[in-house]
C-alpha cells in the first residue's frame, strides 16, 4: 500500500483516524479486556473489588453438564443450517446461471430473505411450525403431537435451523451466483463444444471452480450461527424446551442478564471469542489464497 | 451484464431446472406471504389449521390495532433514527479512516489498520456484558485513557443508557466499511494525487473535490448493506433501552409475543403486522438498490 504521493500533514492525518480509533478502543478493546479480567476473577457476594481466582471459572464451566449441553446443541445447530443454506444456495445459483427464461425474476426475489432481522425471521417461522396454528401442525390431525416444537428438543431445534437456513440461503446464493458469474464464459462454452452436458459441466467445472466461494461460505456461515444466532432463539424457543436449543450466545446472554452471574458469562464469552478468532484465521489462510486465484 | 444462455436442446433437464426455480420462489416468497396474509384475517381464521391462503378483510383494523397499541409509529421512528445515524457514522468514519491511512505516509497506519481490523474478531455477542457495563458508564474507559497517558482526570459518569447515542454509537466502528475504502482509495492513481497538489489542492480539498465524487458507487454499495445492518439489530438496543420511548421497531417484536414457544400462544394476526412493519424498510432497500446492496455485500465479503 505504499504510494508515491502523499500528503505530509500528520497531524490531520492523526485526527481523521481518531474517531474511530476512539470507538475502537472505548467500544471493543476495553469491553474485551474488561470480559478478560471478569474471567479471571469473581465478584464477592457482598460487593467490593473482584478477587483473582486464576482458571477457576474455566474450571466450573469446563466442569458443568448444562455448558457442554450448549456446545453440543451449538455445534449441532451450526451444521445442519450450514449444510442446508449452502445446499440450497448452491443448488438455486447452478439453477439460476443456466438463464432460461425468466430467470431474473426468480433471483430478484431470491435475494430478499437476507434483508429480514432475525427475529421477524423467527416469529415468522415461529407462525408457520407453531403446534396450534399455521400449517405445519396440520400433521398434528395424524396424531396428536406429531409435531410439537414447545415440547420436543429436536422440533425445536429443527425449526431453528430452518428459520436460521432461509436467512442464510439468500447470502449464499449471492456469492455462489457472483462466483458464478466470473467463471469465464469461453470455458463453459468450449466444454459445450466438446460435447459436455449442463451436468458434466456443472460437476468438472463449474463446482471445482466454485470450491474457495464454498469454502469461504462454509466458515462464514459456521461463525455467523455460533455468533449471530440470538434473535432468532430468543424470539421462537427462548433456548428450551429442557435447553434443547440454548445456543452458547444465549446461554451467555442469560446467564449474565438474568442470572448475574459475569464471571460466569464472561469466561463464556471468552470461550466464544477464542471459537471466533480461530474460525477468522482459517477463513484469512482462505482470502490470501483466492487473492493468488484471482 | 452477460449474452444470452448458449443454444442447447435439454428439454428434461430444462424442465427440471424450472421446476427447481419456482420452489426456490416458494421457499423464498412463502414465508413473507404468510406473514402478510395472517396480517390480514381476524384471530379466529389466523388460528385455523392450516390458514387460508387468501387476504381476509381485518388487514386495517389489524395494522391500526397493532400501531396504537405499541405506539408502533414511535419505534419505527427510533429504528429509522439509529439504522440512519450507524450508516451515516460508518460511512463518514470508514472514508476518514482509509483516506488517512493510504494518503498519508506515518509509520503508525498499518498499526492503525490493524487496530481495527481485528474488532471482526469481536462481534457483539461476545462482549456483550462489559459492553453494556461500558454503556451505563462511558467514563470509566476514558479515565483510563487519560490515565494511560499519565494524566489523572476526574471525568464525571457518563450514561448512555436509554439514548439515541449509546444505540448509536457502539455500532459505529467498521472494519469491513474501512477495508473497503481503502481498497478503493488504493486503486486512485498517483497522479490524479500530484495533479491535485499542482493546483495547489490541500489534503481536505483533495478529500472533498476529487475522492468523495469518485467514491460514490461504493457509498452506495456500504450505505444499503450498513442501513439493513443496522435497522436489523436486535440484541444491542434490547439490551441497553428500558424506556419503550427509546425502543426500537425490531426489539419491540419480543415485547408483543408472550415469551417464548412454551407460554401462551401469541395474538397471531397482530404479531404477523408487527412483523411485516419490521420487515418493510429493509427488504425495500434491496429491492430498490439490489444492484448497490448485492456489490456491497459480495465486495465486503462480509
Amino acid at each position: 500500500m505504499d504510494r508515491r504521493a502523499t500528503f505530509d500533514n500528520l497531524w490531520l492525518a492523526g485526527a481523521l483516524v481518531a474517531p474511530q480509533i476512539l470507538l475502537v478502543v472505548v467500544f471493543f478493546y476495553w469491553p474485551t479486556m474488561q470480559a478478560l479480567y471478569w474471567a479471571f476473577s469473581t465478584q464477592p457476594p457482598f460487593g467490593g473489588t473482584n478477587q483473582w481466582v486464576g482458571w477457576q471459572n474455566f474450571e466450573q464451566i469446563f466442569s458443568d453438564a448444562v455448558y457442554w449441553n450448549s456446545v453440543r446443541v451449538s455445534i449441532v445447530f451450526a451444521i445442519l443450517s450450514t449444510a442446508l443454506s449452502i445446499g440450497m444456495a448452491l443448488l438455486l445459483a447452478l439453477m439460476i446461471d443456466r438463464q432460461l427464461a425468466g430467470h431474473k425474476a426468480y433471483r430478484f426475489v431470491y435475494f430478499w430473505p437476507y434483508a429480514i432481522a432475525a427475529p421477524a425471521v423467527g416469529l415468522a417461522f415461529r407462525f408457520i411450525f407453531a403446534p396450534d396454528a399455521g400449517f405445519v401442525s396440520a400433521i398434528n390431525q395424524l396424531a396428536p403431537n406429531l409435531w410439537n416444537p414447545a415440547l420436543k428438543g429436536w422440533d425445536a431445534m429443527l425449526l431453528i435451523v430452518i428459520a436460521n437456513s432461509w436467512k442464510m440461503m439468500a447470502y449464499n446464493f449471492i456469492f455462489f451466483l457472483a462466483a458464478l458469474q466470473s467463471i469465464p464464459r469461453s470455458l463453459v462454452e468450449a466444454a459445450a463444444m466438446d460435447g459436455s452436458g449442463v451436468l458434466r459441466r456443472a460437476r468438472d467445472i463449474q463446482i471445482p471452480l466454485l470450491a474457495p466461494t464454498l469454502f469461504f461460505l462454509l466458515v462464514i456461515n459456521i461463525t455467523e450461527s455460533f455468533v449471530d444466532s440470538f434473535g432468532i432463539v430468543d424470539i421462537t424457543t427462548g433456548g428450551g424446551p429442557a435447553r434443547a436449543t440454548d445456543l452458547m450466545v444465549f446461554k451467555i446472554y442469560s446467564d449474565g442478564f438474568k442470572g448475574l452471574d459475569y464471571s460466569m458469562a464472561a469466561a463464556q464469552s471468552i470461550v466464544l471469542m477464542l471459537l471466533v478468532i480461530g474460525l477468522t484465521f482459517v477463513q484469512f489462510r482462505y482470502v490470501e489464497k483466492r487473492v493468488h486465484y484471482a | 451484464m452477460r449474452d444470452a444462455g448458449m443454444i442447447e436442446r435439454a428439454p428434461l433437464l430444462n424442465a427440471v431446472t424450472h421446476v427447481l426455480m419456482i420452489a426456490g420462489l416458494l421457499i423464498a416468497a412463502f414465508p413473507i406471504y404468510v406473514v402478510f396474509i395472517a396480517s390480514t384475517h381476524d384471530l379466529p381464521t389466523v388460528n385455523r389449521v392450516p390458514m387460508p391462503l387468501w387476504p381476509g378483510e381485518h388487514l386495517v383494523q389489524n395494522y391500526t390495532t397493532v400501531w396504537n397499541k405499541s405506539d408502533f409509529g414511535a419505534k419505527m421512528i427510533n429504528s429509522l433514527i439509529v439504522a440512519t445515524g450507524v450508516t451515516i457514522g460508518k460511512i463518514t468514519l470508514a472514508a476518514l479512516t482509509a483516506f488517512s491511512i493510504v494518503f498519508f505516509r506515518y509509520r503508525a497506519r498499518m498499526l492503525i489498520f490493524w487496530a481495527i481490523f481485528i474488532t471482526l474478531m469481536l462481534p457483539l455477542e461476545v462482549r456483550i456484558v462489559p459492553t453494556y457495563a461500558v454503556a451505563a458508564d462511558v467514563a470509566e474507559p476514558l479515565r483510563w485513557l487519560v490515565w494511560l497517558f499519565g494524566f489523572e482526570l476526574g471525568i464525571a459518569p457518563i450514561n448512555l443508557l436509554n439514548t439515541y447515542t449509546g444505540l448509536i454509537l457502539p455500532l459505529v466502528a467498521t472494519a469491513t466499511g474501512t477495508f473497503l475504502y481503502r481498497q478503493f482509495f488504493l486503486t486512485i492513481p498517483d497522479t490524479l494525487v500530484e495533479a491535485a497538489r499542482m493546483d495547489g489542492a490541500g489534503p481536505l480539498r483533495f478529500f472533498r473535490e476529487h475522492l468523495l465524487p469518485l467514491s460514490r458507487n461504493n457509498m452506495a454499495a456500504l450505505a444499503t448493506i450498513m442501513f439493513v445492518y443496522a435497522w436489523n439489530q436486535y440484541l444491542w438496543p434490547l439490551l441497553i433501552t428500558t424506556d419503550a420511548r427509546m425502543a426500537t421497531a425490531t426489539m419491540q417484536l419480543q415485547k408483543i409475543v408472550p415469551g417464548p414457544l412454551f407460554g401462551q400462544p401469541p395474538v397471531w394476526n397482530e404479531a404477523m403486522a408487527a412483523t411485516l412493519l419490521v420487515m418493510v424498510p429493509p427488504l425495500l432497500v434491496v429491492i430498490f438498490m439490489q444492484g448497490a446492496f448485492v456489490r456491497g455485500l459480495v465486495a465486503t465479503d462480509k
